[in-house]
């Protein structure tokens, strides 16, 4: 039986409200009709109205979204394939240098990625925009899919795979028949940290841009670096209603279709 | 099936798959992530350039040989001695040190308590909880340092609650200070931290703490001898995961901090933006590179081993 | 008693071969051997399977039996050898091509399908027209007793059930050769005895051959018409159960299969005796198929054993006194330890066949222990 002490729940409470305090804050501030911070001047959803209005942001969040759905499906196939290899093939040559490569990207600093892929880009002479966002996205993706759907494959039953070869499925077929089904929540939670990631990211995007390819955060940041605004209140509170709302019913969802566990 | 072939030996049959699935990643990996490494150290050996592109000297193939030649003898380490001389630059690497390592402690002082409940409440609220945890992470980076922003304006809530309870007689100043920087970081990194050590926790076997209890070890004894020590590569997971990328850290200071004495992660972006000077900026970054290679072939290590445990 | 290390001889082929005619040899395994990382697995062995029958693998564990199956299956490349089928080298043929089939000893049910889905999953894969599957799935349900079974998935099945749809999934191929890796491991020893009998019922009845591996001797000699026994990657003996029971090749296969004592001696001048044992010299029936001199053991079961309370007749002349150490009482038979005068222990089991309250042995009385020539073996390796 375990013992919830008090000082444990405290610990516990004292950590949510930390986490959640500011994201409370600023979008009860999203509805203040006064433009200072300092003063309270009623309620009011003046700045989501104005929102609609502003055609470079809504731009702007679309084509990050854009990118986020290339990224993060390109992440996932990519980021399926390195998961399988280290577990699946054992020790094949490179293996060290492979694992390396996939490893240092999720500590590596963004500043140094986004640096080194625009350095990349312009050395071969590609045209920078959407599509060197996307390529950028998509490698640093790769790398927290492979962790997450490693993490699942390492628990996953790989008699299952040589029962379905026995009966006369090929590889291949076995991959999509009994492997991918049963690891399938895994891929999907990793495309959504893929897209979460995509979607958020400043610096690499930065770095990585082009004319015409302003991400939301590129465009949110040019606005905030000069101070607090009461429009970027409102945006950032929608994007956090947007995404509060997909993730609990991404959870709610694959609480109610039961997990498809295998028999221990 | 085939019908038997009078040769002496057929070769046994092997998959040709595995070569495949590991080929693809392997060479996009190559591709987008060691290839631009190897761009940036060439990079920091040039020279800036009013042109396009912004550095001197370019590798040009169509120059052959002789064009090979003069390229190599247009490298120069000049970059890397503008950095040893100027005091600039080594203050943004000890300042960058500095708050990594301080955050990194703060972070295990505040996550630890905080994951170590999380792994002792019921198995069903534990999933709530871990949700809860991990929430804020989706929503945008960028919007929980703006959030922090508001907070701690000269007249933000934070002041005004602090004022509200005569805490203080003014209103300190928040934004623009190393303060800041360190809310911010805590802020930001805390799922960091918490995640993994929650990982490592709750695999804890109950029976070894109640195994110690038994042999006489009183509660803070048993946490000291088994607990911390069984947690340890949780610990090791979470100081490195917060460690290594707060040191390049450039958006929380940027927004949060002062321009005095910037972060290395502030010290690249202005090279490399501000003054436009992209070979500097990649002698800077290769420098930060190899100081962060030891923790980030650990952090390797580290995830390798735990992959092949299980 | 002697370390029982198996002898240098060469691997056994088959040590008995069907006297039907018209039974031939289906899987042959030619010198295979396999290793992992310089640990050796499979050494150089060699064997026939013949249609129709029931083999057992035998072994310890980490005797290599596994591995054996996993090759014939096609999960693992042997280093060396090769195995046939039909007349055909599997080597260059995909497990996923072989007309061999594997059950799993966990199962290896697929949990997102139902039961119907896991039989006909490999139905599926044929190509066969849904008719036809459909029908042939019905079939394997009624056969195992699965009827009212097929829609509900793995996870709410008991252990048996599990089991059967394991089997039927397999069956409903109609391989050549049917492989099963210790299918009753997970099962009560209840659940054990009914399986066991319902599985020779159905292997004989459909005329399949089936390979299955086990630790387990008394399952080995029970469901088996042929046992190999295995041990560090090789076939130390081949052949019926009874063959293996009572002509065991050697000290090793004696002792691993049931109890045994074992006297150590020299064959004696006149052929028919062996000398210098713990228990005096001993005579054998019939003529010892070594030179006299040689080393050797004679191999008693202990339910070969006599014991009498006074010296037995002459006539029955391999005896020894000793005192009883040790008794086990199991109901339906005794086992009891006897130590003899070198010091040694030597086991002799008794049924209980007279009456409740016969006077028993107790601890620390003498005793004589004697056998019959006929009911020993001279065993040389």
């Amino acid at each position: 039986m375990r013992k919830v002490s008090t000082f444990n729940l405290a610990a516990i409470g004292a950590g949510m409200a930390f986490l959640y305090l500011p994201i409370v804050i600023l979008v009860i501030y999203s509805f203040n009709a006064s433009r200072l911070v300092a003063v309270w001047g009623g309620w009011t959803t003046h700045w989501y109205a104005e929102l609609v209005n502003d055609a470079p942001l809504l731009e702007s969040a679309f084509i990050s979204v854009r990118v986020a759905l290339v990224s993060a499906s390109a992440a996932t196939i990519l980021g399926t394939l390195a998961a399988l290899a280290l577990v699946r093939f054992g020790r094949f040559r490179f293996r060290l240098g492979f694992a390396a490569m996939i490893y240092a990207p999720l500590v590596m600093p963004e500043v140094i990625t986004g640096l080194s892929m625009l350095l990349l880009f312009v050395a071969i002479a590609i045209d920078r925009g959407f599509w060197t966002i996307a390529i950028a996205h998509t490698t640093l993706g790769m790398c927290f899919v492979t962790v997450i759907v490693q993490a699942r494959l390492v628990d996953f039953d790989s008699s299952l795979e040589e029962a379905a070869m026995d009966l006369g499925a090929s590889p291949l077929r076995t991959f999509f028949l009994i492997t991918l089904p049963l690891v399938l929540p895994a891929v999907a939670a990793a495309w959504m940290l893929a897209f979460a990631l995509s979607l958020d990211d400043l610096v690499i995007a930065s770095f990585t841009t082009g004319p015409g390819a302003t991400t939301l955060p590129i465009r949110i940041y040019s606005e905030v670096r000069l101070g607090v605004k009461p429009e970027m209140n409102a945006v950032c509170s929608l994007m956090v209603a947007v995404v509060g709302l997909a993730v609990i019913t991404a959870s709610l969802f694959a609480k109610l279709t039961g997990a498809r566990g295998e028999p221990r | 099936m085939k019908p038997t072939i009078k040769k002496p030996k057929r070769r046994p049959w092997r998959p040709i798959a595995p070569k495949l699935v590991v080929g693809i990643p392997y060479a996009w990996l190559i591709a987008f992530f060691l290839v631009p490494f190897l761009i940036v150290l060439k990079i920091s050996l040039s020279q800036s350039a009013i042109a396009q592109p912004p550095y001197t000297p370019v590798l040009t193939l169509a120059a052959g040989l002789h064009g090979i030649r003069d390229f190599f003898a247009g490298l120069s380490i000049d970059n890397y001695l503008l950095l040893a001389s100027d005091p600039l630059y080594l203050l943004s690497y000890v300042k960058s040190v500095e708050i990594a390592a301080f955050s990194t402690i703060i972070l295990l002082a505040i996550g630890y308590p905080i994951a170590y409940g999380m792994a002792r409440t019921p198995r069903r609220i534990q999933a709530v909880l871990v949700l809860l945890v991990v929430l804020p992470f989706w929503t945008s980076f960028l919007i929980r340092i703006y959030a922090w922003m508001n907070i701690l304006q000269h007249d933000g809530p934070l002041n005004q609650l602090l004022m509200a309870l005569h805490i203080v007689r003014e209103p300190p100043v928040w934004l623009a200070t190393d303060t800041a920087i360190y809310i911010g970081i805590v802020y930001s990194y805390l799922p960091f931290m918490v995640l993994p050590l929650y990982a490592t926790l709750e695999k804890l076997d109950p029976s070894l703490l109640e195994a110690a209890a038994d042999l006489g070890c009183p509660q803070w004894k048993t946490f000291w001898l088994v607990t911390l020590p069984l947690s340890a590569p949780g610990v090791l997971a979470g100081v490195l995961l917060c460690f290594i990328p707060i040191i390049g850290e450039f958006v929380i200071p940027d927004l949060l901090g002062g321009s005095q004495n910037p972060m290395i992660g502030q010290t690249i972006w202005t090279e490399f933006f501000g003054n436009k000077d992209w070979p500097t900026a990649s002698a800077v970054a290769v420098v930060l590179v190899c100081l962060l290679v030891a923790p980030i072939v650990i952090f390797q290590h580290q995830a390798l081993r735990t992959a092949g445990e299980n | 008693m002697q370390s029982l290390e198996p002898g240098h001889g060469p691997a056994t082929m088959t040590d008995w071969t069907p006297s039907d005619a018209k039974t031939r040899s289906l899987l042959r395994v030619e010198r295979l051997s396999k290793r992992f990382n310089g640990t050796v697995a499979v050494e150089q062995l060699s064997l026939d399977i013949y249609q129709g029958e029931f083999f057992a693998l035998l072994g310890p564990s980490g005797c290599g039996k596994t591995t054996l199956l996993r090759m014939i299956a096609g999960f693992e490349q042997p280093n060396a050898g090769r195995i046939v089928l039909d007349g055909i080298d599997l080597a260059p043929v995909p497990p996923h091509r072989r007309p061999v089939n594997m059950m799993f000893q966990n199962y290896a049910l697929f949990p997102h399908l139902n039961v119907e889905a896991n039989i006909a999953f490999g139905l599926k894969q044929e190509g066969l027209p849904r008719a036809e599957i459909a029908q042939r799935v019905a079939d394997m349900l009624a056969l195992l007793k699965l009827d009212n079974l097929g829609r509900r998935k793995p996870q709410e099945l008991s252990g048996g059930q599990r089991q059967r749809v394991a089997l039927a999934r397999s069956l409903v191929k109609r391989p050549r050769v049917l492989l099963l890796d210790e299918p009753m491991a997970a099962l009560d020893k209840k659940l054990r005895d009914e399986t066991r009998f319902e599985l020779m019922e159905l292997q004989r009845r459909l005329g399949l051959t089936f390979i299955i591996v086990t630790h387990d001797q008394s399952e080995a000699m029970i469901v088996a018409d042929r046992i190999g026994v295995m041990d560090r990657g090789r076939l130390i003996q081949v052949g019926p159960p009874p063959q293996i029971y009572e002509r065991p090749n050697s000290r090793w296969i004696a002792d691993f299969i049931g109890d045994v004592n074992l006297f150590e001696g020299f064959v004696g001048n006149d052929g028919a005796s062996v000398e210098g044992t713990a228990a005096g010299r001993l005579r054998l029936s019939g003529k010892i198929d070594a030179k006299p001199g040689v080393l050797v053991w004679v191999a008693v079961r202990p339910e070969r054993m006599l014991i009498t309370r006074d010296r037995p007749p002459t006539e029955v002349e391999n005896s020894v006194p000793g005192t009883v150490a040790e008794i086990g009482y199991l109901g339906d038979l005794s086992i009891y330890k006897l130590r003899i005068a070198d010091g040694s222990i030597v086991k002799a089991s008794i049924a209980h066949t007279g009456r409740l309250t016969e006077p028993r042995l107790s601890a620390d009385e003498r005793v004589w222990l004697s056998f019959l020539p006929e009911a020993a073996i001279v065993l040389t390796r």
